[in-house]
This record gives structure tokens, C-alpha cells and sequence, in this order.
């Protein structure tokens, strides 16, 4: 920004002027390529923005105001649909007229400064590159901005820009009341949020038991994922224990598999009228069938003890390596002091596993509280309930915000619960990673 | 010493015991798919582990019958929407990664804190927005819309392979450098084909991505069945009025999925480790 301004302060009048009219320095300074595309580039701005640009910022102040409906038409003598605003569009459009602009003032500043450099360079005498040299610049010294050119187009076009469109939403009743084009929506404040956390409304009623389940669902799948899956890696690990390679590819099988697919199966497998219920009825172990999806306390515990399958394996996939990585000494010196193996195992084991893998189990708790697939594909977030909003009692905020999306259209409200659990999720990542650097600091292991 | 070692055999023995026990656990219902895709007998399930009979026919119904499930046609959409996109995003994963780990400019931290906070967005939030912007270009339930949205956000993920070139040597570079190549031309001709592992990687893992997701092609695809993938196609069948007849197809559309999956996977297992572990080592 210093620069930027820097550049007009301190620039001649060529170099003032190209400001307003871009490319002008490059042009009068014998890099006519190029500051030709600079000026067709504002030429093309301009042109957008009058002829569509300002009119949709503008109409993003109240996201329309006419509302579809029958109007009487005198020439024809009966009622005709008026089109009216669709405020989703005019969200939309505002949206991408604002990233433009903010694209175009990062090419204006990129231009600027450089006007002010091709200013002093000739000043200094030096004979200003040509197009050919400066295209040449791209595979070299400015390298990364070739590589990232593509990438961060797609990112910004497909993951930034439907974010803050969605961010934006939030801030707003486009719900199953609002919807467009039948309906107009508009800006509502912080009213999404305030229903969302005040304790009396439906949304608050369905947001806080759905966000206990979910904090409650994570801690347990992490954790106990992340303990039986190193005790299963240090017993397949075990000194005399032969095919180890085969015992892990079998638990590896069950991570290889697509999730869609052994999910399903699953949750055939666990049906009211299942084989694993029949098994049991037939074996005599139980009169009647066991409700393991149905009945909230038992799905519950279904999910987490299914999501054992898929995380055990995962969790020895990663610390078999680790393991074998502990200095036998280690070992060897606390059984020389009379150490029992579960002494060895929290005093050795686990620390230094623990230290190698903290970041890991960061990652796999957000991603435990994001984990869509386990419970959409057992459950579908049943069995459902009157108390909730659109929610079952093992549905998480995610699986949630996928069912307020896809079913009942109250974009609204699954933006606000999508923008909290980011919130949630970057809370839980800084104090994790602060922790862990703290951690990291310190004394080297061992 | 002798006694030591009877009593650690017998200790062993318990350990193969348990071991077999939960092999078996994980591997029953992966059993159970195979022996469902053989089934003679329809239905979802049956009171009995064993099918009663066995037959190659729901096999080939899934491939030849096409009047209600094109499953022919959803693995073709699904084989092509994976290969352009394991193109373009190892081509976007690579460029980004690479830039990360070797190249420093002015924005290079600003840019992958953006990229750190984008990933803590749940990564779904915004799909129906996707889908409105999809709309704008007038491209959507189309398979280039899949591709794009499967390879747009891909350099995000660059974390694994970044970790890889972290390990490159830069002597090499230096090199390089001295002798005037550009740091293009040392990008190709010299990182790249020291790469493989991690172009073998990406190539992998990004392949397998459009056989996997569900979520993101259910939003994007609506009811256009033409353009289904694998995994819808497959959850379709599994609907109320198709079960019955269908779940025995689904098994086997379920195993002719996963193998390559599975293949691919295990055949690539080592580098996931090294990526999730990787970077904490280094520290």
C-alpha cells in the first residue's frame, strides 16, 4: 500500500495520470504491449461496470424490491405474471461484481507501482524491458505467480466467492418462506444468530442438543479411535508375532473400501430386521430385535462403535511407523528400574506417539466434528424427533446443515450453523496448535 | 531364560487369538458384500449368512440391463470425470506446492494462512452456492461442472505434497541455478522428475476422489440420472421401492467400485502416512 501511494506522490505527471488512465506510463515509455493490455483491461472494467456493475452493488442495499405476482395488463384486457426481482441473483451478481472490482484495483495498484518503477529505471537511464524479456520473467524470477495463476482462479471462483455468498446469507431470511423466484429475501442482521443461540426458539432448542452430540461424538471417535488404534498397532507390532503384514492389510481393507459403499452395508447389516438382529434372535441372545439405529441412546452408541471400524485401521496405519521408531532403550532402561508395560506404555508409548502425532489429532477431531459420511450413510441423522428443526437425534451440526440445504431450502439457517462451526473449529485449532507448539518448543523427546 | 520364553509363546498365543477375533470382525461385512453380489436370492437381506444359492447373473444384469439402472453409463461418467480431474488437480496441486515449498515471495504467508482458514469452513457449507455460480456459467448437473468442482479447490490441499518437496535437497537447485537455468526450467526438468512418489500420489488420490463423493455430485447432479456417478447411482438403488429387487445388484456394483479403490489405496498407503506424520516430525 506504500508503495501505491508512494508511486503518486512522488511519480511525475506521466505516472500521476496513468493512475486514471492505466497503462499510459508503460505506453509513452516503450512497453506499448504492455501497457496496452493495462488499458484495454480498465476499458473492459469500465464497460462492465456501467453497463451492469454499479446497478448490481447498488441493488445489493435491499436484494429487490418487486415482488413476483399477477399484474393487470389494460392492453390485453387480463392478469399478467410480472417477472419481479430475484434476490438470490442480485446477491449473486453483487457478489461477483465485487470481486471484480476488488480484482481490478489489485491490477490498478500492480500497474501503479510499476509505472513509478519504469519511471525511475529511465531516470536512471536504463533502457525499459521488453515485452518478450518481461513474458520471460514469468518462468523465472516471478515463477510463482505462473504456477499459482490457474490454481488460485479456481479457488477463488468455486470456493471463495460461494463463500461469501453463503457467508452473506446468513445475514439474511432467505429460508422456505423466501425463496426466489417466487418471494424476495433480504437483509435480517444478526436475527439468524440471535434465533440460533437464544435458548427459547426451535433453532436454539434443536442448535444446542445437536451441538452437544456433535462436541460429545468427536471426543469420544477421536479418542477412542486414537487409543485402540495404537493398542492395535503395537500388538500387531509385537515381538514374535508373524504375517504382520497380512493382519494389517486385512484392518487396511476396511479404510480401502469407499466409505459409501461399507457404510451402507452396515447400516443393512444393523436393520431392525437385519441379519445381525436375526442372528441374534435365532442364536436366542434376545426376544426382540434390537433397535441399534433406532433408538437414540443405541444409535448413538452404534455410530461410535462403527466408526471404530473405519478409525481403528486408520489410527495403525499411522503410528505403526512411529512406534517402530521408539529407541529400544528407552524399553530397555525402564525395565531395568522393575517399570510394569502399562507404566511403559503412558510413560513411553503414548508421550512420544503423542508428540509426533498431536497435529494429526487435531486434524481428526475437526474432522470428526465435520464427518458427514458415518452418520448420513447409518442413520441419516434418525431417528428422527419433533423436538429438533429438521434434525434426527444423531444428526451433527454438518449433517444438519446438509438436510437444512438439500431438504427443506432454509439456506438461511444452515449458513449460520455452517459459519459457527467454523467458528468452533478455528477456536478448537488455535488453543490445539498453541498447545502443541508450546509443546513443540520444548526439550526435544527422549 | 527358558521359562521366559514359554510364558511370552503363550502370551503370543493369546495375542493371535484376539488378532484372528478382530480380523474376522473386519472383515466379515467386507465378506459379507461378496457373498451378497454372488446371491441367488433377492432382497435386502437374508436370516442366513450363507447365500442358499449362488449366481454370476447379478453381475451381468448390472453391466447389460440398462432399462432402470445405467450402471455402464454412470462408471463411464465416473471413469471420465476422474481422469480429467486427477489431470488438472495433480497439474494445480503440484504448481501450488511447489510454489509453497520453494519459491518465496511477498504474499507466500498471507496465502497459506488463507488457505489454513478456508479449510476450516465445513467444506459442504457452500455447495448450493457452487451450485448457483455453476448455474451463472449455465454449466450445471453437467459433468464438467463435477470436473471443475473437483479440481477447482484442489490447490488448497497442497500440504502433503508440499511436505514432499520440503524434503527435495536444494543443492541441486543451487546448481542449477548457478549454471542460468530458470527456476521454471528447474521446476521441470529437475524437481519434477526427482517427484514421482508424490506425482504417483497425487495422481492416485485424486483419482479416487470422484469414486468416493457423494455429497458434492448429489448437489450438483439433482435428478439428471444421465450424468449419476458410481455413488449416487449406487444409493439410488438402495431407495424404498428399489431394494428389494436391487441389492443384490448393488453389491456387486458395490464390489466392481471398490476394488480398484481398494487396490489404489493400499498400493499408496505409505505416502498418506508420511504426509499426515511428515510435517510434525520436521516440526
Amino acid at each position: 500500500m506504500k508503495q501505491f501511494f508512494n508511486a503518486f506522490i512522488k511519480g511525475d505527471l506521466l505516472t500521476r495520470l496513468s493512475f486514471f488512465i492505466l497503462g499510459l506510463s508503460n505506453i509513452f515509455r516503450g512497453q506499448i504491449i504492455k501497457g496496452l493490455l493495462f488499458l484495454s483491461t480498465e476499458i473492459a472494467y469500465l464497460y462492465y461496470m456501467f453497463s451492469y456493475g454499479f446497478s448490481a452493488i447498488g441493488k445489493l442495499r435491499n436484494l429487490g424490491t418487486v415482488k413476483q405476482g399477477w399484474v393487470y395488463d389494460e392492453n390485453r384486457g387480463i392478469d399478467v405474471l410480472q417477472p419481479g426481482d430475484n434476490s438470490m441473483l442480485i446477491l449473486l451478481y453483487g457478489v461477483f461484481a465485487i470481486f471484480i472490482t476488488i480484482a481490478f484495483l489489485m491490477i490498478l495498484k500492480s500497474s501503479a507501482t510499476q509505472a513509478f518503477e519504469l519511471e525511475k529505471e529511465i531516470r536512471r537511464g536504463k533502457k525499459p524491458l521488453s515485452f518478450y524479456k518481461e513474458i520471460a520473467q514469468y518462468t523465472d524470477s516471478k515463477l510463482h505467480r505462473t504456477l499459482l495463476f490457474l490454481p488460485v482462479i479456481g479457488v477463488v471462483v468455486l470456493t471463495v466467492l460461494p463463500l461469501v455468498f453463503m457467508i452473506l446469507i446468513a445475514f439474511t431470511n432467505f429460508d422456505r418462506d423466501h425463496q426466489p423466484p417466487g418471494n424476495l429475501f433480504t437483509w435480517v442482521g444478526l436475527e439468524n444468530f440471535k434465533a440460533m443461540l437464544s435458548s427459547g426458539s426451535t433453532l436454539g432448542k434443536t442448535f444446542f442438543p445437536v451441538l452437544g452430540w456433535t462436541l460429545v461424538w468427536a471426543t469420544l471417535a477421536t479418542s477412542l479411535n486414537y487409543i485402540l488404534g495404537m493398542l492395535l498397532a503395537m500388538l500387531i507390532n509385537k515381538k514374535g508375532i508373524r504375517i504382520k503384514g497380512f493382519y494389517r492389510t486385512i484392518f487396511i481393507l476396511s479404510i480401502a473400501i469407499p466409505q459409501f459403499v461399507s457404510l451402507l452395508v452396515m447400516r443393512n447389516i444393523l436393520d431392525d430386521d437385519g441379519p445381525l438382529n436375526v442372528l441374534l434372535q435365532k442364536a436366542g441372545f434376545v426376544t426382540e430385535y434390537v433397535p441399534f439405529l433406532t433408538d437414540t441412546t443405541l444409535a448413538r452408541i452404534t455410530v461410535i462403535i462403527i466408526n471404530l471400524w473405519i478409525g481403528i485401521p486408520y489410527t495403525m496405519l499411522i503410528t505403526t511407523g512411529i512406534l517402530m521408531n521408539i529407541p529400544e532403550d528407552l524399553y530397555e532402561s525402564a525395565r531395568i528400574d522393575g517399570a510394569t508395560p502399562v507404566t511403559q506404555y503412558f510413560r513411553i508409548t503414548l508421550p512420544y506417539v503423542f508428540f509426533v502425532t498431536a497435529p494429526y489429532l487435531i486434524t481428526q477431531f475437526i474432522g470428526n466434528i465435520n464427518n458427514f459420511n458415518i452418520i448420513y450413510f447409518l442413520t441419516r441423522g434418525g431417528p428422527a424427533t419433533l423436538d429438533y428443526y429438521q434434525a434426527g437425534k444423531t444428526d451433527l451440526l454438518v449433517t444438519w446443515l446438509y438436510k437444512l440445504t438439500v431438504g427443506s431450502k432454509d439456506y438461511s439457517y444452515a449458513s449460520t450453523i455452517g459459519i459457527l462451526v467454523f467458528v468452533i473449529s478455528a477456536v478448537f485449532s488455535l488453543i490445539a496448535y498453541r498447545r502443541t507448539s508450546s509443546y513443540k518448543n520444548e526439550e526435544e523427546f527422549g | 531364560m527358558k521359562k521366559m520364553s514359554s510364558r511370552r509363546k503363550a502370551v503370543n498365543a493369546v495375542v493371535y487369538v484376539f488378532l484372528s477375533v478382530l480380523a474376522l470382525i473386519w472383515i466379515l461385512p467386507i465378506l459379507w458384500v461378496i457373498l451378497t453380489s454372488f446371491r441367488e436370492e433377492t432382497g435386502s437381506f437374508t436370516p442366513y449368512f450363507l447365500p442358499k444359492g449362488y449366481t454370476i447373473n447379478n453381475y451381468i444384469n448390472l453391466l447389460t440391463d440398462n432399462t432402470t439402472f445405467d450402471f455402464t453409463r454412470w462408471f463411464s461418467n465416473t471413469l471420465l470425470v476422474s481422469v480429467v480431474t486427477c489431470i488438472t488437480s495433480t497439474f494445480f496441486v503440484l504448481s501450488v506446492s511447489y510454489t509453497m515449498s520453494r519459491l518465496r515471495f511477498r504474499s507466500r504467508k498471507p496465502l497459506m494462512n488463507i488457505a489454513l482458514i478456508l479449510g476450516m469452513f465445513p467444506g459442504f457449507m457452500s455447495m448450493i452456492a457452487v451450485y448457483y455460480v455453476l448455474k451463472a456459467f449455465g454449466i450445471e448437473q453437467s459433468l464438467l461442472a463435477l470436473i471443475l468442482v473437483y479440481s477447482a479447490g484442489t490447490g488448497l490441499g497442497f500440504y502433503v505434497a508440499k511436505g514432499f518437496f520440503d524434503t527435495v535437497p536444494r543443492a541441486l537447485d543451487e546448481a542449477a541455478m548457478l549454471d542460468g537455468a530458470s527456476r521454471g526450467r528447474i521446476f521441470w526438468k529437475i524437481t519434477l522428475p526427482m517427484s514421482k512418489p508424490i506425482i504417483i500420489y497425487t495422481l492416485l488420490t485424486s483419482f479416487t476422489a470422484p469414486w468416493i463423493d457423494y455429497i458434492f455430485a448429489s448437489v450438483i447432479m439433482g435428478d439428471n440420472y444421465e450424468n449419476y456417478t458410481v455413488a449416487l447411482g449406487l444409493f439410488k438403488m438402495l431407495e424404498k421401492e428399489f431394494i428389494h429387487n436391487y441389492y443384490t445388484q448393488f453389491a456387486a456394483g458395490a464390489v466392481i467400485v471398490s476394488i480398484p479403490i481398494a487396490i489404489l489405496f493400499i498400493s499408496t498407503q505409505k505416502f498418506y502416512v508420511g504426509g499426515v506424520t511428515g510435517g510434525s516430525v520436521k516440526g
